[in-house]
């Protein structure tokens, strides 16, 4: 296992700046934070330097703890699909179990990536811990080198853990191939006090990327909050959704996405339920259609009980002329002003979210304005 | 600096515009006034160079130059710009980014004018969403004096202000046209459309127009085409053959 990643010999320079355009610093990998890195299906290190918090393979995971079989399968049930059911067969399962002790937190945010090199199906398990009153900060790299041709697919299941007063930010970006198939498998559990971030950010092209996480808001005041911003090209199927539960009184959860297509199909899916009183939830998703391409969104929220209030807002269309022109009055050339509206439309900013993770979103974002 | 000659312009199938003749020069701050509908706002779009104004014949010439093609941020590049009555909102663009592209990046001078506008507290704010009215004009003005413009189209730049907004918007506006500086080394020129006639107070407009059903009726001072107006209304200009 080499420890030191800035010379792995595998990785050309262009596969070094896909894993950077998702958010990885590889200078920094090891050094300063916690680490995970797995290519193909190879761990190439899990390691951390934060006192109280663990970066372990799922396999060492579980020789260390036994306790932690019950929080495998525990939220994404293995029959789910066929791509559960996959995950659940491997007999040496692959992945990391990240674990913030009670109190911990981390300033530096951990770094994991999931990177493949060939075609062939890349599966990881992911267990997620923050217990009580503990603050974990994750940016999940995933990426794959630009030539990897059909037949290259991700299949990942994560599961998190939000303790009492505890809270997790993961903030995952995408640069896989045109040819790649995605299925991440996800949902979180949320105690009391506790907040689940969830970010997603894709702005390269890939080839089908479905995905449907679900938190449970079990403990009283539990927040969720899911953002999303994605680029669909031609080609690209997206079909993402996110899904929170408001099992407790005083739950909340605000579900937001931009999506913009090129050419692509986008489908924005979003399910809020409210099962208690005293509970609200939040559902956005503003599309914009540059060219062609279907942005398909499906809002749902479901009350069962009095005092839960729902409420969604979807819009899709395409750049007004007149705020093309506004920006142009001010000297702007229309692709220039183009870009800049864009560039605002996806600029979405996340409320509890450490500085150096919010850059890391914005830097994605600016990779992919120069396309527009 | 100016020149329209036999202006015609429609929008869809309908002429908006007929035969507009107008000369602004250098220095010159001329005053449009006319009914509401009457094509005021639309000679300022048609000057300016959006889409939806399309000009069937004659030209307008900006410092000599056939501008009557040229794509909207070309005019601006030249010198034109315009302050706008009804701006749109622009989701997730900051108003500080806007005018961090807009001038360059000159952000100490985006600064000064910022707090200068009493728009400090906005540069973080989504372009126009949310705003005042007073609070869209002071935005206006504040781009207009980050981008500097050579000539400068006003569309009722007082509607929706109260008082103490005027004053500051009046002075940004002064300063815009350099109407702070000695009448000889004045250059810039400005097109502004009033209808209270407030903004004058600060302006010393040199010329007046008179705008009715898409065409100019009339010229001259402009206080006293206002004094005019404010005692008769537009009723006589309406029915005035065109000098």
């Amino acid at each position: 296992m080499p420890a030191d990643l800035k010379k792995n010999p595998e990785l050309s320079p262009e596969d070094r700046e896909r894993i950077a355009q998702s958010g990885i610093d590889m200078i920094s990998m090891g050094t300063k934070c916690g680490v995970y890195f797995q290519m193909n299906q190879e761990v190439v290190q899990a390691a951390c330097h934060e006192e109280g918090i663990e970066v372990l393979s799922i396999g060492d995971a579980l020789k260390k703890y036994p306790y932690l079989e019950k929080y495998i399968w525990n939220l994404v049930p293995k029959d789910k699909d066929e791509y559960t059911r996959y995950v659940a067969e491997v007999q040496e399962p692959k992945g990391y179990v990240i674990i913030a002790r009670k109190g911990t937190s981390n300033i530096l945010p951990i770094q994991a990536c999931l990177y493949l090199g060939r075609e062939q199906i890349q599966h990881v398990h992911n267990i997620i811990i923050a217990e009580e009153g503990a603050e974990l900060h994750i940016i999940s790299g995933c990426a794959s080198g630009r030539h990897v041709g059909r037949g290259g697919a991700h299949y990942g299941i994560s599961e998190f853990y939000v303790g009492k007063n505890a809270k997790i930010s993961f903030t995952m970006i995408h640069t896989w191939g045109e040819e790649i198939d995605v299925f991440p498998r996800s949902a979180a559990r949320v105690e009391e006090n506790g907040v689940f971030l969830s970010n997603y950010v894709c702005m390269q092209p890939v080839h089908k990327i479905q995905m449907y996480p679900t938190a449970q808001l079990v403990g009283k005041n539990a927040v969720a909050r899911f953002s999303s911003i994605v680029i669909g090209y031609p080609g690209s199927l997206l079909d993402l959704g996110s899904r929170a539960i408001l099992a407790a009184p005083g739950t909340s959860a605000e579900l937001i996405t931009r999506a913009i297509t090129r050419g692509g199909t986008i489908i924005s899916r979003g399910h809020i339920r409210g099962e208690t009183e005293g509970t609200r939830g939040h559902l956005e998703c503003k599309g914009l259609i540059l060219k062609d391409g279907t942005i398909y969104a499906i809002p749902e929220i479901e009350g069962v009980v009095v005092g839960t209030e729902l409420s969604h807002e979807a819009a899709v269309g395409k750049i007004a002329r007149e705020e093309i022109e506004y920006l142009m009055a001010r000297g702007l050339d229309e692709e220039t002003a183009t870009a800049t509206i864009i560039r605002g439309f996806l600029d979405v900013k996340i409320e509890g979210l450490p500085p150096a993770l919010q850059k890391q979103i914005d830097t994605a974002v600016d990779a992919a304005e120069k396309g527009f | 600096m100016l020149e329209i000659d036999d202006l015609h312009v429609t929008v869809g199938d309908r002429e908006i515009l007929h035969d507009i003749n107008l000369q602004i020069g250098d220095g010159e701050t001329h005053v449009l006034l006319g009914p509401n509908g009457s094509g005021k706002s639309s000679l300022l779009m048609t000057i300016m160079g959006f889409a939806n104004f399309v000009v069937t014949s004659g030209t307008i010439r900006f410092n000599g130059e056939d501008i009557t093609g040229l794509p909207v941020h070309e005019r601006a590049s030249r010198g034109l710009g315009i302050m706008f009555q009804r701006p749109p909102t622009i989701s997730g663009l900051k108003l500080g980014k806007l005018l961090e592209v807009t001038s360059g990046d000159h952000s100490k001078e985006v600064q000064e004018y910022a707090l200068y506008m009493h728009m400090d507290k906005f540069l973080e704010r989504d372009v126009n969403k949310g705003f005042s009215g007073g609070e869209i004009k002071r935005s206006e003005v504040l781009q207009l004096l980050v981008q500097n413009p050579s000539f400068v189209m006003l569309d009722e730049p007082e509607s929706g202000v109260d008082l103490e907004n005027i004053s500051l918007i009046g002075h940004a506006i002064e300063k815009l046209l350099q109407k702070d500086i000695h009448l000889k080394s004045r250059k810039k020129s400005g097109l502004v459309i009033t209808h209270t006639g407030y903004i004058l107070d600060y302006l010393d407009a040199d010329r007046g127009h008179v705008m009715c059903d898409g065409e100019i009726k009339c010229h001259g001072n402009p206080r006293e085409i206002l004094k005019d107006i404010q005692a008769r209304g537009y009723r006589e200009c309406m029915e005035c053959q065109q000098t």
